[in-house]
């Protein structure tokens, strides 16, 4: 497989991190659409550095601005306000020239299902200039990387959602990228399917290749990413890595209290003092405590409870979204 | 040009799996009207105007020309309305070509260009069913089958402009109906707008079917004169250059918001 990039450009500059390159480097970057009363601001003036071999995500719920972050990125879609450049070079003027040092995976597939698998690889490099030949053994190459040579010659419409996305992912490395872009990698797809594409995109990472994804499952984006930003309402509402945005905004361990008759409000008031700070959802409560187990002891034995269950695990990025925006990530 | 050509290319690896149809459809409909007009009508005018009762030919002659046009102008409607709303929604492929080294211009020229091939296909086909049913006399109307591929790309650039835009297809039917139907009928292909009631025919005179038609009617009859031909050309290919001057500026509208 040779998704690996052996030969690393280094005409962008150095940052103050290290010696790796910024791949994408944006300053107050807006994106509105539409103008007058009908503005919309998707990205509201977000500063956002990616490293080159880093794996770094945009995690937010739906409408947080980060599909328009990546289209800006992948310059689809011109930014409205604030510096962007990406490999380097600058969207407005070089797109062609960028992508072509990008791979694309898209939220919807953009396969043709009327081709067959291999078509779709072969027509895709073509899009990057690759000679036909080339095409053709690289499409070859790629299906194995991600397990569909059986499927060659099927048409796509009668694959999986699972294998379509990975071919999509295939298809991102037709031109050897230096970056690629996820936008909702595993979205609607089952367990084993996600862990599939995960596994890929681990070895694709591996590799030497600069990931960027956005999610809203805070799992992925804890087993993929080195650096992640927390998006709400086209801002940026904190940002490092998964381990770091955990001990900066949350405790160690997290203690799920569930009422017997699913009223919040009364118990909420009682547990408040056993823990450093708590979240009442509608229906659990959840207390933010550096000892799990003693505050658990504490909540199971207080006389003044009937819960139907308690339970200890440790922090995720779950909490510091709700503990950075007050919501949930998944509604 | 050359950067467009992978667009191209898709758009032929597409299409290859329906060749068999593709080509059926461009015989049986020129044999179908051809036979049903050309022969059946025609029999009916001859005998009532004479022989050379339309516009000095008979009917066949008359109508073959203008039908290579309309050929042209539906090829060109049917290769660039549907097929756009599809390459952006249904298909993939718009979305998937701009995130290449693609760029906007290269996505509709290489969609252009795979209609541009096919429409010299159907007229091919066209122009060599009507020479079987003896409607040429003149060797000119070789002339005749690429002034009918203009005629199709001055369609099908406003056209591919007008489809990129739509949000509903069924505004794409409706087009049909109200622009494409009423036109091919109504612009000298069937019979001379001197027919038409005073006002419509300098309507006919504006739509570039009527140039179209004009121009493979002329040079087919080995009638062209020079400076008319190029008036129509020009017509043609203001349209065809217009239509895609407009459709670059909406495809860069809809595909980079």
């Amino acid at each position: 497989m040779s998704a690996t990039r052996d030969e690393a450009s280094t005409q962008e500059g150095s940052t103050a991190l290290g010696a790796a390159p910024a791949l994408v480097s944006a300053r107050g970057l807006v994106k509105a659409f539409g103008e007058g009363d009908k503005r919309r601001v998707a990205v509201d003036g977000i500063d956002v550095e990616v490293l080159e071999g880093e794996a770094f995500g945009f995690l937010g719920p739906n409408g947080a601005g980060k599909s328009s972050t990546m289209r800006m990125i992948g310059c689809t879609s011109p930014a409205t306000g604030g510096t962007l450049r990406v490999l380097g070079l600058d969207p407005a003027t070089d797109g062609p020239a960028i992508r072509a040092g990008l791979g694309v995976v898209p939220q919807e597939d953009s396969l043709d299902g009327e081709l067959t698998v291999r078509d779709n690889l072969v027509i895709y490099g073509r899009y990057f200039g690759l000679p036909w030949k080339a095409c053709r053994s690289r499409a070859d190459e790629l299906l194995e990387f991600v397990q569909l040579s059986d499927r060659s010659d099927s048409r796509v419409d009668t694959l999986s959602g699972g294998m379509k996305r990975r071919l999509t992912i295939a298809r991102a490395l037709v031109n050897n990228p230096r970056m690629v872009l996820l936008d909702e990698p595993t979205t609607g797809l089952d367990p084993q399917a996600r862990h599939v594409v995960w596994e890929r995109l681990f070895q694709l990472k591996r590799s030497g290749v600069t990931l960027i994804l956005t999610t809203h499952y805070m799992d992925e984006a804890e087993q993929l990413c080195d650096r992640l930003v927390v998006m709400d309402a086209g801002r940026i509402a904190a940002g490092g890595s998964p381990r770091e945005l955990i001990a900066a905004h949350c405790t160690r361990e997290v203690v799920e209290a569930r009422p017997a008759d699913g009223e919040t409000a009364r118990p909420a008031e009682v547990l408040a003092s056993l823990a450093e700070r708590i979240e009442v959802l509608p229906d659990r409560i959840l207390l933010y405590t550096d000892s799990g187990d003693d505050t658990a002891a504490a909540v199971t034995h207080h006389h003044e409870l009937d819960l139907a269950s308690v339970l200890v695990r440790r922090a995720s990025l779950e909490d510091v979204f709700l503990r950075l925006t007050g919501r949930t990530l998944v509604d | 040009m050359r950067t467009a050509l992978p667009a191209m290319e898709y758009w032929l690896l597409r299409n290859r799996r329906y060749w068999r149809t593709q080509l059926s459809a461009m015989t049986v409909g020129p044999v179908l009207y051809l036979a049903a007009l050309g022969l059946g009508v025609g029999s009916l005018v001859d005998d009532n105007v004479g022989a050379d009762g339309v516009q000095g030919v008979d009917y066949l002659a008359f109508i073959a020309p203008g039908l290579l046009a309309v050929t042209a102008m539906q090829q060109g409607f049917e290769e660039s309305s549907w097929p756009v709303i599809g390459a952006l929604r249904w298909w993939g492929s718009y979305p998937a070509q701009q995130v290449t080294s693609l760029r906007t211009r290269d996505v509709l020229t290489g969609h252009l260009l795979y209609v541009t091939v096919k429409l010299t296909a159907a007229v091919t086909v066209f122009t060599a069913i009507a020479a079987l049913f003896g409607a040429f006399d003149s060797a000119w109307v070789l002339a005749a089958a690429p002034a009918s591929v203009l005629c199709g790309v001055a369609h099908a650039a406003p056209i591919a402009a007008f489809s990129i835009t739509r949000r509903v297809e069924m505004s794409i039917a409706a087009f049909y109906r109200f622009v494409i139907l009423p036109t091919s009928l109504f612009s000298g292909a069937f019979f001379p707008i001197s027919q038409l009631p005073a006002g419509l025919e300098q309507v006919a005179y504006v739509t570039p079917l009527w140039h179209g038609v004009d121009l493979c009617r002329d040079l087919a009859l080995g009638e062209a004169t020079f400076a008319a031909s190029l008036g129509h050309v020009a017509y043609l290919a203001l349209w065809a250059v217009g239509g895609y001057l407009l459709a670059l500026r909406l495809y860069a509208r809809r595909l980079a918001p």
